[in-house]
């Protein structure tokens, strides 16, 4: 049912470190009501519970349940803001499509379930390695299970067409939310992800290549989500779009079956935790000064804050994948374990999405230093704030450099997944 | 004994249904109610592949009846917080027209 094993404590750790970004960002954050705090910090220990056990489900039935748990809580706290239209109607959208796509997956489980009789994904495997080596089943019928599966665990990373709900959830949800969604919720994700697809499906990868149909959706995640995010004002709705093309890239180490291919996934998320919570905290720190979360809000901030505007310029160039900073050495990471399974068509995308994405990150550097604001007071932030971001900014900066122990650390938590 | 490829058609039949009722429906409550028809569809398939396994001796497979009853529990817990969220909207909003409710957009 739930096995702890040192992948599940890799990404409960991954979790854990968000959970505690987070809570360290509500604390600051204007935009939350101090009446309701209580049930918010409830609420988020409640989603964390339940990202714990979506990273050590081994069951089928556990998989569902806990990516219920989460995405239940997920809705209430996206609709926080009680008295925001923009809050509730994210909300609704985010309810509406997720219910959608885990009554899809709970079809493919079922399916699933049907053909080969039990739920415990060791047991899959193992049946449905025998299922195709005696010529037993439809290999269609197995597939469309897979492909409904799918939609649950497309769902949760955001990958296209299950992404619709990601720019307007980000956009309405409270700024720590939204943080907290991107990186947490994308991490256990994956972790089911891979559960699910390498050691349950993996067997069935020789008749049925599902490898290639995840290979075509982390191409269109990553195109879908660049493109999308050229034309954003909204600094939220632009790191949304960014989220689903990075959810893409992972994808992309997701589809070679080799144990590269995981340990680039876990590393990129690792890399990824720092860069994006730091540049949603550097959202909230604005928010909370200048009341804006349009690029224009971010005019002239080279000179009014520029500790900030440093630190964002990083963020956002480490999302791009410039050296040497950690975004690069993710992607680096990610394209050589493509280019080894000889995967050109793929990698090659990747790069160009790459470049693409640069324009629209580089957009907001522009507005922070080549361009000036009429208010041209300097800004004042506590020293706490600037230590917490120190806290995203150094490994941002150092991982980059050196990411030998993150390697190591990924290959250990890896341990006996693959084989 | 009814084959089980009846009883699955039926489940697609009303999944089927159910996906059409939540991308044709104006009213928010319609969406919801529609959901609740595509998890039902879902029992239905769980439970009879249930019953036909157990039945053919190839498995044991009680799984598929306890899976049904947590979905149940499950559907029953997002409907209610479904109508929790909706209420909210209506509050904001005056409407639960979904067509009406569109801040968030491009």
């Amino acid at each position: 049912m739930v096995r702890l094993d040192s992948f599940a404590v890799f990404f409960k750790i991954i979790i854990s470190a968000a959970t505690a970004a987070t809570i360290l960002f509500s604390v600051r954050s204007a935009e939350l009501d101090p009446e309701t705090k209580g049930e918010y910090y409830a609420l988020l220990l409640a989603v964390t519970l339940g990202m714990y056990l979506m990273a050590s489900s081994t069951h089928l039935l556990m998989i569902y349940l806990s990516l219920e748990t989460v995405s239940l809580t997920s809705y209430i706290l996206a609709g926080f803001l009680t008295h925001s239209p923009r809050s509730s109607e994210a909300a609704f959208k985010y309810i509406t499509f997720g219910a959608i796509s885990s009554g899809t997956m709970l079809f493919g489980i079922s399916l699933l379930f049907g053909m080969t009789g039990t739920g415990d994904i060791m047991l899959i495997s193992s049946r449905l390695g025998e299922m195709f080596s005696q010529g037993d089943v439809y290999p269609l019928a197995v597939l469309l299970s897979i492909t409904f599966i799918l939609a649950g665990v497309g769902y949760k990373i955001a990958s296209v067409p299950f992404h619709m709900w990601s720019p307007d959830v980000y956009e309405g949800a409270p700024i720590p939310i939204t943080a907290f969604l991107s990186v947490a919720s994308k991490s256990a994700g994956f972790a089911m992800f891979i559960r699910l697809f390498y050691s349950g499906f993996k067997s069935a990868d020789a008749s049925i290549d599902w490898s290639l149909m995840l290979a075509v959706v982390s191409a269109l995640t990553m195109t879908v989500g660049n493109l999308a995010a050229l034309p954003q004002q909204n600094v939220k709705r632009l790191l949304a779009y960014s989220s689903i093309s990075h959810g893409g890239f992972l994808l992309m180490g997701g589809v070679l079956l080799t144990s590269e291919g995981l340990q680039a996934i876990l590393i990129y998320l690792v890399i990824y935790l720092f860069m994006n919570l730091g540049a949603f905290f550097v959202v909230i720190l604005i928010a909370n000064e200048v009341g804006s979360e349009t690029i224009d809000g971010y005019r002239g901030l080279g000179s009014r804050a520029p500790l900030i505007a440093v630190s964002m310029a990083i963020f956002l160039f480490s999302l791009t994948g410039l050296p040497p900073l950690a975004g690069f050495a993710g992607k680096w990471i990610l394209f050589a374990a493509v280019i080894k399974e000889k995967l050109y068509w793929l990698a090659i995308i990747g790069l160009l999405n790459s470049v693409v994405a640069l324009y629209y990150y580089v957009r907001i550097v522009k507005a922070m230093f080549l361009e000036t604001s009429d208010d041209t007071e300097s800004l004042s932030f506590s020293p706490g704030s600037l230590v917490l971001l120190l806290v995203f900014v150094v490994p941002t900066l150092l991982l980059g450099i050196y990411w030998n122990p993150l390697y190591e650390l990924s290959r250990v938590s890896l341990g006996k997944l693959m084989g | 004994m009814v084959p089980l490829l009846y009883f699955q058609l039926l489940s697609v039949a009303l999944f089927g249904i159910g996906f059409y009722g939540v991308l044709a429906r104006r009213s928010a409550v319609l969406i919801v109610l529609s959901i609740e028809l595509m998890l039902n569809a879902v029992n239905i398939n769980l439970i009879a592949a249930a019953s036909y396994l157990n039945g053919t001796g190839r498995f044991a497979a009680f799984d598929g009846q306890i899976i049904a009853i947590f979905v149940i529990t499950v559907a029953a817990a997002e409907v209610g917080l479904a109508f929790a969220i909706i209420l909210r909207m209506y509050r904001n909003r005056g409407t639960v027209n979904v067509d009406e409710i569109n801040l968030l957009k491009w």
